[in-house]
């Protein structure tokens, strides 16, 4: 017996947007539905639709019903009954979704209070039980605290809390940990996992992480352009997709357990749901493309198991057992010259010496006072050799950004040591720096952010040429737009008519436009499309082989870092934890936060999500103003908690600092009981190499 | 949080004590008194009128620093000084501070409080003919000057009580003479009504407006989404957590607004013949009374710093954010 059932569903907003074009599905009891698909793909607008918030101008038809009872067209009176009873919902982004002038408690008081007749002290009995249950330490006095006085773990926990008061039947999650950190996203998804056992409630997760779904759901449906175009039991869809987009998708997301070599990108840009194409909406990017294709939409249809594909090859992709891999042009990286010379041999480009960078932390309005430091960057030391990729990857307020701001100021530094190309920043004159930066550019985390809505895309691009004077600056543009895999006509547009990838490749050609040695990548693919970022780093690798440049790359996502880098320093607190080469690292993780971080990453396998065992980190990162004594991961270390009392002794006086492992060539960790285990079982293909 | 909010209050104070002393200075050095016994008949002798003027410590032959002096010691000791006709500023003070304080607190709680109301509300129907007619109306509010504006007001109620036959609505005075007990209290509301009305309109305008662009902000945020999926009402979701929250900068404008209400009295108690502050400034300033005019700049400071200490406190008492910092 399905709780939702969800028919012909379509969402038009003014202007002829047709967001939503005919989406169904049910979910039964204690099941798992998992939503897939691309930003724009009308996967959010579905759900918000079912619950009835969507805002007043937009059309929707077909039919919702839950227990049986039409949901679309139903008096505010009777949906407010339902809303947060029956159906609850958990929204993206913790921080915005609670009203910042009330409490946590009173929050989840209020939405008691709403459905159940209960006096003011019970409801706030029950919100601090309902915070207790989803894990929160003293939920008494936190129930209390402000919903900015919260990590946003704590946030997200709340927030299911504040949607299992009620008992639902049905719980709708939106993106639920994509603003949150992987080992948060962990705890956070153990807890989702509680929170169903406890309600027996019917799970909708929306995402677009392949990752998630593959560990949570039971049935997926992909979605694409406003409408499911692939629908079937977790495992069949995984191992056996039968549709092109999905077989892309599978293929183009980098994993932490895969080889390394170019990923599968599928080429273009979702469609515009103001502008469509004829026939089938993922024609134009499908390699499988045939002229009847164009004729008309192909409609979901059943191809038994459950299973519903919309794609008139899907037979022979059924019969000739078609994987992404095959259907998908792989592109050709020429290989990197560089890199045949030894290490050793070749010069050093970026050195840090025990950087320090230290933040007063400031009270007062009116008279400041210092009251502490934040320990931002605490002593950190690595170079880059020449052609090579160093990951710097952490969690957020590990100090990542701020070790990048050092470098990119070429000031001296608080304390210690930057050496960039040979020169040491310390004792650059004005030219030589203003010469220097040439040398080092940066590509930033945010398109949308990082060029100027006004400037045409030209002009971006000849910036730096003209402010370090270059002559043929319009042939220098032209030359770069077509290196990164744009039109050079491209140049008179502004950003607003390009995509995020393309976006992004813009952002990347302004930063090779002063031909430097080496460059500072920030997050570069984080902002976006699982089927765009496969692209964009296809062109990162293939620019640094051809043109011999140096990266030191940013990132929180440990399976895009392991495609593109070749070694990997990871940062806890402002310290370095555990550095070496992607294969040490990944494969024998002898930091137990590393090893922690890296089987918290949500592998797109549902078999293997399920075997897995996850090491959880308790709590959340302490606060750099006040680190913990010793060993700055001690208070969350799931090794710490193992040791005998004498051994602990020497994890809380004496800070650990990175140790070259015994059997290493180029892997050390900041660890005083380090020591190498296998997180990440080793994919099928790597095994049979 | 209470020692913050004393600091704020001392800051206040000695803020008061500049704005004061640069009023005074300003007012000593650019009014004469001297001018008042000029071109009487018969001629008041030069040393007469130095006599009376060094009693009062308003002559200008005195170095100003000298009378600055004189007249801090007595507004220290609570004492404004005299008038150029010799009577105490402080009794002409406590007569006129209740009539504007009247005035005042009236406008300010229903300026603020109509325009935050019309303000969410028109944001609420943003697009929507009320909106644009809310959004029309406040900008011409806003650019008639409170002097057009109290005459119009003037003539349309001449209007009315002519068309009524009888005087509906007065407007000249604070009461009209004669009346005792509750007659008196209804008179006095009566009078009321046209001053708080001219008084009241470009408050509510300028609140309206602001009010209107907070409460957009804060409607498309996720937590207003939140509320409704937690099974509230829209309307009960918007004015509980949308508009509360849009609350807090509105509060912040509080300050602002109070000194255009000031300016606002000036014109309001002149034209519909009220003997308040701002009626007082304007007589003093032509009678070259310079203590009277430093009363009126005292006043007006203490005003306008109340109004941000209330403006700061209301800001702590809405978010939280600020208040466990």
């Amino acid at each position: 017996m399905s709780i939702l059932e969800v028919k012909d569903l379509t969402v038009t907003f003014p202007g002829g947007i047709e967001a939503v074009r005919g989406v169904n599905y049910s979910v039964s009891r204690g099941e798992v539905l998992g939503i897939v698909g691309e930003s724009g793909s009308g996967k959010s607008v579905t759900s918000l639709a079912v619950m009835g918030l969507l805002p007043r101008n937009a059309v929707v038809s077909g039919s919702v019903k839950l227990h049986g009872r039409e949901l679309l067209g139903m008096p505010e009176d009777d949906q407010i009954k339902v809303r947060g009873k029956t159906i609850s919902m958990i929204f993206q982004d913790p921080l915005s979704a609670f009203t910042p002038v009330y409490t946590i408690g009173d929050q989840i008081a209020e939405a008691v209070r709403i459905h159940q007749k209960v006096g003011k002290d019970k409801a706030a009995r029950r919100a601090v039980e309902l915070l207790d249950l989803v894990g929160i330490p003293h939920p008494g006095v936190r129930a209390k605290a402000f919903p900015h006085e919260f990590s946003g773990g704590m946030r997200q926990r709340a927030m299911i809390a504040m949607a299992i008061a009620n008992d639902p039947d049905l719980l709708i999650c939106d993106e639920p940990t994509t603003a949150l950190d992987v080992t948060i996203q962990a705890q956070v998804l153990e807890v989702l996992k509680t929170a169903q056992r406890e309600t027996g409630a019917g799970i909708v997760m929306i995402t677009h992480d392949l990752g998630v779904i593959a560990g949570m759901a039971d049935r997926v449906l992909v979605m694409y352009a406003g409408k499911p175009v692939e629908q079937g039991p977790v495992d069949e869809l995984y191992y056996r997709p039968r549709m092109p987009y999905t077989m892309g998708l599978l293929a183009s997301i980098p994993r932490i357990d895969g080889e390394e070599g170019p990923l599968v990108p599928i080429e273009g840009n979702p469609p515009s749901p103001a502008a469509l194409p004829p026939g089938c909406p993922f024609a134009p990017r499908c390699p499988m493309k045939i002229d009847a294709c164009d004729d008309e939409e192909p409609p979901l249809t059943e191809i038994g198991g459950g299973r519903h594909v919309a794609c008139i090859r899907s037979r022979e992709i059924e019969h000739k057992g078609l994987t992404g891999a095959d259907v998908f042009p792989v592109p050709v990286i020429p290989p990197n010259d560089v890199v045949r010379i030894p290490r050793e041999q070749r010069p050093t480009v970026l050195e840090l010496n025990d950087l320090i960078r230290h933040y007063p932390l400031m009270k007062g309005a009116v008279f400041k006072r210092r009251v502490g430091t934040v320990h931002a960057v605490d002593g950190i030391s690595f170079d880059i050799a020449e052609g090579e990729t160093l990951a710097l990857v952490g969690e957020s307020g590990c100090g990542k950004t701020t070790t990048l701001q050092q470098i990119m100021q070429l000031e001296p530094p608080q304390s210690g040591r930057i050496v960039v190309l040979g020169k040491d920043s310390g004792k650059l004159g004005k030219e030589d720096r203003k010469a220097l930066r040439g040398d080092l550019q940066i590509v930033f985390q945010d398109p949308m952010a990082a060029l100027d809505p006004r400037m045409p895309v030209g002009d971006i691009v000849a910036e730096p040429l003209r402010a370090h004077g270059r002559k043929n600056v319009d042939q220098r543009v032209a030359e770069l737009l077509t290196l990164v895999g744009l039109d050079p006509s491209y140049a008179e547009r502004y950003p607003q008519h390009f995509s995020g990838g393309q976006r992004q490749r813009i952002g990347i050609a302004r930063a090779l436009a002063l031909e430097p040695k080496m460059l500072v990548l920030d997050e570069p693919v984080s902002a976006l499309d699982v089927s765009i970022q496969a692209g964009v780093i296809n062109l990162l690798e293939e620019l640094k082989n051809t043109l011999g440049l140096s990266y030191l790359f940013v990132a929180h996502d440990l399976a895009v870092v392991r495609h593109l880098a070749d070694r990997v320093a990871v940062m806890y607190l402002g310290r370095i934890a555990e550095i070496g080469t992607v294969e040490n690292v990944y494969d024998r993780p002898a930091h137990p936060y590393t090893q922690a971080l890296l089987s918290a990453i949500p592998l797109p396998d549902p078999e293997m999500e399920r075997t897995r065992k996850r090491i959880l980190l308790e709590g959340d990162l302490p606060s750099p103003a006040d680190p913990p004594s010793g060993c700055r991961f001690r208070t969350r270390c799931p090794k710490f908690a193992r040791l005998s009392e004498a051994e602990r002794r020497r994890c809380v006086d004496e800070e650990p600092s990175v140790v070259r492992l015994a059997n290493a060539v180029d892997h050390g960790a900041a660890c005083h009981y380090a020591e190498e285990i296998e997180v990440i079982t080793a994919s099928d293909d790597q095994e049979e190499k | 949080m209470g020692k913050y909010l004393l600091r704020r209050l001392a800051i206040n104070v000695l803020l008061v004590a500049i704005a004061a002393s640069l009023a005074y200075l300003l007012a000593a050095s650019s009014l004469n008194p001297q001018v008042n016994f000029k071109g009487r008949n018969p001629p008041v002798p030069e040393a007469t009128i130095d006599k009376t003027l060094d009693q009062y410590n308003l002559n200008p032959k005195k170095p100003l620093l000298e009378r600055y002096g004189t007249w801090v010691s007595g507004v220290v000791k609570g004492d404004f000084g005299q008038t150029w006709e010799g009577d105490s500023v402080n009794e002409e003070m406590g007569r006129r501070v209740g009539v504007s304080l009247r005035l005042l607190l009236i406008g300010t709680i229903l300026g603020s409080g109509l325009g935050v109301l019309i303000g969410a509300f028109a944001a609420v129907r943003q697009y929507k003919l009320s909106d644009r007619v809310i959004g029309v109306s406040s900008f011409v509010i806003m650019a008639v000057p409170v002097f057009v504006m109290a005459t119009m007001l003037i003539l349309a109620a001449t209007g009315l009580n002519n068309a009524a036959g009888s005087k509906l609505i007065e407007f000249v005075g604070e009461y009209s003479p004669g009346l005792t007990g509750w007659d008196q209290f209804a008179n006095r509301l009566v009078h009321l009504i046209l001053p708080t009305i001219s008084l009241c309109l470009g408050q509510i305008a300028f609140y309206s407006r602001i009010q209107r662009n907070m409460m957009l902000d804060v409607l498309g945020q996720d937590f207003v989404r939140t509320a409704m999926a937690k099974g509230l009402r829209r309307r009960t979701a918007l004015f509980r957590h949308a508009l509360r929250t849009a609350l807090i900068p509105a509060a912040t404008y509080f300050a602002f607004a109070f000194g255009t209400l000031l300016t606002g009295a000036t014109f309001t108690e002149k034209i519909f013949g009220w003997h308040g502050m701002g009626a007082w400034l304007v007589d003093s300033i032509n009678q070259h009374d310079v203590n009277a005019v430093a009363a009126v700049s005292t006043f007006a400071a203490a005003c306008v710093l109340v109004a941000g200490f209330l403006s700061d406190l209301a800001v702590a008492a809405l978010d939280p954010r600020v208040r466990v910092s």
